[in-house]
Formats: C-alpha cells, structure tokens, sequence
C-alpha cells in the first residue's frame, strides 16, 4: 500500500541531497550514506510475565554480543542497535512486538523469543511481514514444521533433541527403569513423549508416567504413585513451585532414594545453595551449557563470560547473589553470531535483502567451536532451520554442578519432519 | 437519530481509515477492533444488565477453539469456522448462563471466574488437540476464504472491521428495543422489573447467551486473522482485559468499549516505550480515571454533553 509519489518539495531534497553527495569525495559518499547507518535488531524481551528472569539475562548477554560485534567492526561496515520491546511473555503482545519492528521501528530482523507460546503468537505475523524472526526459545516448534520460512533456531538446540540425547546415557549409568514426573501441559508432553520413545531405543522402559496439574502447589501425594521398581525419577518441574517439589521429594525418599535426573530450566537463576534443595546433592541434570566453569574450561566460554560479566560460578560479577540462566543464554549470543554471518554472507545492505538473509542461512551448515559459538561445536540444519549441539549431564557435588559426560551432536539428532526450503517466500 | 449518525459515522471512520492509516497503525487498528468487538459483547453483559462475569475469557476461548480446531481438524473453511466458533461460545454461553444465573453479585462472579478456571485446564489438559499452553499456528492457506487470503493487511483490516461493525450496529439496535430496555430495568432494579412482569432470568439467559456468542465471534476472528489459537487467551487476564476496557470507555454506552479498547492499547504501547515500568502508568490512569472520570469516557461525555447517548 506505499505509494510512489513525486513532491515538488521531496525533488527539491533530493536534487539538494544529490548536488551536496557529488560534491563529497567518493569514500565520503559511502560513509555517509545508508550503508553507515545502525542494522536494528528488534530484541523481544520477556520483561515481564512468567519469562521475566530469563528476559533479564537474555538481554544482558544480547547487549553483550552487540557490543562485541560493533567493536569487530559491525555487520557489513554498519554498527548494530538492540531495540528493545517487552513482549510481556505473552502471545498477543509478542505478535504486536513483531508488527512495531517491522513497521514502526524499521529493524531489520526480531529477534530473541525464548518461550513457546510467544514464538508462536508471534511466528505468524513475522512471516506475513517477511521479517526474519530468529528465536532462541528450545522448543521443537521450529523444526516440527508448525512454522514458516522466515523462523529460524540456529543458536540453541530444540528440547526434542536434548532429550533423545539424555536416554542413552541415562540407561547406561543410572539405570533402565524410569519414572517420569513432569507438568502436565505442551512442554511436559513434549519431554514424556520423547523420552519415552528416546529410552525404550536405549534399552530401557518407563515404570511410570506422572503428570502433574499445572496449577499444583503440593506434591506430597504424587511420590507414593512413583512404582517400587524405578530405578531413576526423570523430573521437569518448572515455575515456583520448584523448590517446594525438591523438598517434597526429599522428605519422601530420604537418603534411600533412586536415581534422581533432571531438567536445569526449573533451577535457572536459582542458587543451589538455597535451603530446601540440599535433597539435590548427587541427583544429575541436564545442562545446555555448564553453568559452573569446568577444569577443561574452554578459552572461548572464559571470553564469553568475561564479555557478559558472569563469575566462575554463573553468578553475576557484581552481585554472587544473581545467578544467571547460563544454561540457556548462550542461545542469544551464538544466534546474533549467526546472524552477523548470515548477513555477511548475504551482502546485507537493508530490508530488501531479508530473502537473501534467510537463504545464506539455510545454507550454513558446519559452527566449530569458536568465541562466535562458546557452547560447542554446532550443526545446522537448513531445511528445518534448527541448530544441533552437544548436551551436557552434571551432578550436584558440594552444591555446584560438575560436568560428567558431554552427550554428541550426533546424539541428539533426528529425521527431517519438514522441509521449509520448499515453501515460497 | 443521533445516535444512529454517531455510531455509523464511526463505521465510516474506521472505513476510510484503511485508506490512510500507515501501516503499523492499520495494523493495531485491525487487532484493536476484533478486541472491541469482545469488549462490546461483555459490554452487553455487565454494563447493560448489570451482570459482572470476571470469566468470559471462556468464551472468547471457546470460539477461538471452536473455529481453530474446526480447521485444523475438520478442514473448515474460514467462513464455517467461524460460525462453528460463534456456535461453541453461544452453547457455552447457555451452559454456563443456566448454571450460574442460579446465583447473583459476588456469586456469580466466583462462579464465572471457576467456570472460566475450568475451561482453561480442559484445554491445558487436552494438549493432545490443542497443544496445551503452547497453542497451535493457523497456516497461510488454511486462512483463505472466497480467494482472499486473511494473513493479507488489507482483507485482515476489512474483515474486522465488518464484524465490529456488525457487533457495534447489532447492539445499537438492540440496547434501543425493548428487550434491551429490559435488561438496563434489570440492571437497574430487578425486582421492580419481575414485579412488572418480566421474566428475568430468561432475559438474563438471552443476554449472557448473546454475550457468550458475540465474545466467541471475537475470538474465532482472532485465530482466523492472526492465525494463531493458544491456551493463554483462555486465561483469567483475558477475563479481566474486557472488563478494563470498558470501564475506562464507558460502561453501559455503545461505543464505550472500542474507546477503551484504542486507548489502552496506545497508554500501554507508548508508556512501554517511556519506561520499563510501564503497566504501572496504565494502572495510574486507570486510578485517576476512576477517581475523577468514574463513568467512563463515553459515560462522561454522556453525563455532561450528550444525555441522548446509547
């Protein structure tokens, strides 16, 4: 609906403009035209709502990535501005989010959603506007195929894939009988469905399946339900009734307990030091990105902490008290890589290359280990446009998390469910 | 007479609107109007007859399902989707209006809000079909009716704007006939109006019933539109959304709701690029509003300028 017409005012600006740009040296002409101006990344920020903690240090880490990129010289020879949006972790408003960036703050791309429902709420209105939407949100929405073309996930790992990539090592050493306890809504099916099918490939069997309400506050009278038999509990309790859930389960089973595994997303920005989690002492999690330095401490995660301004602890620097998300963030800070090199690729000069930024991409495949990707060496997948990376399983010793295998790529891969190169822009 | 000009020349309004509008602006106005028209439906409820349901996020679901799931599943096509969505929130509406019109005030707000509550965890546990909290996406070709495609700005904006308008004009005419006479008596005075005759309860029936199927319109709309149908528009904030809008726009006034609905839309959108803190700017608005404007926008303008207001 633009339409092209001709003032006698805007002629006179653009002849004034021209006369002035003819009478600049060449290299002038350049600096001063549209390629100096800032590339705008909208970053839809869960600010407020359920998503909160999480928000908070996805920006810090975004910003972060920024700073580094412009002090490398930018994109393209052009600096790069975060434009921060709250999306109150709610689907309506992240749809409105993604309309204020294409069509009021000009960006060039969104960016940043991490929680799925928001992803999408929004999805749909990013591919109506072709507005490259790049999520860091773990949920197998992207690769599933309920999306679309100008939905991407090439920072961080879907949850399909970090679970069929805990089973066989969960079989291996803790035991073959498991009971699941998880929420009973799309996350927890996601996780009771893929395990299920992950840990029966590795040998093992479910005992049990325990869904619980989400609206639940106690849970005393769930572990009497968890079989004889098992031999390790899976847990994926999320939101604030997560400490109530520990202690709970600790005062059950006492020191006579099976196995316990678990999800570290409930735990994010929790201190495990807290009281009511001592129960946790031994139990295992999985982690997507060590929140504790390890002693074979890469030189690219002790850059990427420095850059954020996070302790050997996943604490803040300034405040030991304010623990990160570490085992999320990363996500941020790998995606704007990508998108740093996906727009180099492409020769990105301004909104009319969006296609071209989707396609280089999708044609991206091989993410060594590097200071752009600290986590770990990565794999994309173009055609269903989600990145594959190492997992990590730690146990809980003396109240930190100390790494104990390292699950493959290849573990956690699995067969193409879409190909979204075959639909139209 | 006024009143009619008044309300169509807003349909006009909003009509050459499309044409001027820039684009984001076209775009909030399409969201904003399927939002009024929820607004306008709850409206009918507790600013004409004096009904406070704190659970019609319900019903806005159960069209958002109804039409969402009626495609998704059966293949419907947008038009039969949506009156399979108006049918689900006038069924649940009938459902929920014999059970909890059995009680008044205080009551029925509980009973609504535990209503709402429990349609909220039937779809959270039925995540088989409707993928719980997370929702589920209306793909671009499963959006197209009669060749046009409602992902498309211009046919978004139109198609909204033809059910608001439709819902603004259905209540104009039905708040100015005697069955909706009826119901501000009631409001008003239900005893006085029973003595007089009426039948009540199957007037409140009619009204919650009416309610339900215009909330549910709305939200079969917004699945249809946006493409989106998730587990949080069922939720107790979408419950307590309608009732805001309409108390800030005015309640008991026709055009009250979509007034309320446009300006917290725009005090949230803008105050959020002020400051961080930007719900509390809309809580304080809303504490002065109550304070010094307690009837609304419209109910003021109706109490100082224009009596002869609907």
């Amino acid at each position: 609906m633009t339409l092209a017409t001709t003032t006698r005012r805007g002629a006179l600006k653009a002849l004034g403009a021209g006369t002035a740009a003819a009478a600049l040296p060449l290299w002038a002409r350049y600096a001063g035209a549209q390629s100096a101006a800032p590339i705008r990344i909208g970053f839809q920020k869960h600010a407020t709502g359920i998503g909160a903690t999480y928000g908070r240090w996805y920006e810090r880490v975004s910003q972060a990535a920024v700073k580094r990129i412009n002090e490398a010289g930018g994109i393209n020879g052009r600096p790069v501005e975060l434009v921060t949006e709250d999306d109150g972790t709610d689907p309506k408003r992240g749809a409105e989010v993604v309309e204020k960036f294409a069509l009021e703050h000009n960006c060039d791309i969104a960016f940043g959603t991490l929680f799925s429902h928001v992803v999408m709420g929004s999805a749909p209105r990013a591919g109506e506007l072709k507005l490259p939407y790049f999520v860091v949100s773990e949920g197998h929405h992207v690769a599933s195929g309920a999306l679309n073309r100008w939905t991407l996930q090439p920072g961080i790992t879907d949850v399909k894939s970090q679970v069929r990539a805990m089973a066989p090592w969960v079989a291996a050493n803790l035991g073959k009988k498991v009971t699941m306890i998880f929420p009973d809504y799309a996350f927890g099916h996601d996780h009771r469905d893929n395990f299920s099918e992950a840990i029966a490939a590795a040998g093992g069997e479910i005992a049990g399946l325990i869904a619980i309400p989400p609206t639940e506050t106690s849970f005393t009278r769930y572990f009497p339900q968890v079989p004889a038999e098992t031999e390790v509990i899976y847990h994926v309790m999320v939101g604030p009734g997560v400490l109530t859930f520990v202690k709970e389960m600790g005062e059950f089973f006492g020191p006579s307990r099976p196995q316990v595994f678990g999800f570290i997303d409930s735990l994010e920005g929790v201190d495990l030091t807290s009281p009511g989690l001592e129960f946790l002492e031994g139990t295992y999690f999985w982690e997507g990105n060590p929140r504790y330095a390890q002693p074979d401490q890469t030189s690219h995660d002790k850059a990427y902490r420095a850059a954020v301004g996070v302790d050997d602890n996943g604490a803040s620097v300034d405040d030991p008290r304010d623990v990160s998300t570490y085992a999320h963030m990363f996500g941020c800070w790998e995606t704007l890589n990508v998108i740093r090199a996906g727009m180099e690729a492409a020769g990105y000069a301004g909104p009319e290359d969006r296609q071209k930024l989707v396609e280089a991409v999708e044609a991206m495949t091989e993410m060594p280990l590097s200071d752009d990707h600290p986590q770990g060496a990565k794999v994309f997948n173009g055609k269903t446009h989600q990145v594959f990376g190492p997992q990590y399983i730690s146990k809980v010793e003396g109240g930190r998390l100390n790494v104990v295998h390292t699950a493959s790529i290849e573990d956690g891969m699995y067969p193409d469910e879409v190909d979204y190169t075959t639909q139209p822009f | 007479m006024r009143a009619a000009g008044l309300h169509l020349g807003l349909v006009g309004l909003l009509l050459a609107a499309h044409f001027v509008l820039p684009a984001y602006h076209h775009g909030v106005l399409a969201r904003v109007m399927v939002l009024a028209a929820y607004a306008t439906g709850y409206n009918l409820l507790f600013g004409y007859t004096g009904l406070l349901s704190l659970g019609h996020a319900m019903f806005f679901a159960a069209g958002m399902y109804g039409a969402g799931l009626g495609v998704r599943f059966l293949a419907l096509d947008p038009g039969l989707a949506l009156l399979a969505g108006v049918a689900a929130g006038a069924l649940l509406g009938l459902a929920v209006g014999l059970l909890a019109l059995r009680t008044a005030g205080v009551a029925f707000m509980i009973v609504t809000l535990m209503f709402a509550q429990a349609t909220h965890l039937g779809i959270l546990l039925a995540g088989r079909w409707t993928r719980g909290d997370e929702g589920f996406v209306l793909q671009g070709p499963e959006r197209v009716v009669l060749g046009l495609d409602l992902g498309d700005a211009a046919i978004r904006y139109l198609a909204a704007w033809a059910l608001f308008s439709a819902v603004l004009l259905l209540v104009l005419r039905l708040v100015s006939l005697p069955a909706g006479r009826v119901l501000v008596a009631i409001r008003e005075n239900e005893e006085r109006a029973r003595l007089l005759g009426y039948d009540t309860r199957a007037h409140k029936l009619r009204a919650v019933v009416l309610s339900a199927a215009i909330a549910a319109a709305a939200g079969a709309a917004y699945a249809l539109l946006f493409g989106y149908v998730g587990a949080t528009f069922a939720s107790v904030q979408y419950s307590i959304l309608p009732l805001l809008w309409v108390l800030l726009g005015g309640a008991g006034t026709v055009i009250g709701p979509f007034l309320g609905t446009l300006l917290m839309f725009y005090l949230i959108d803008t105050a959020s690029g002020l400051t961080p803190a930007y719900m509390l700017v809309a809580g304080l608005a809303l504490v002065l509003l109550t304070l010094f404007a307690p009837q609304g926008l419209a109910g003021e303008v109706r109490r100082r300028l224009a009596p002869w207001l609907p």
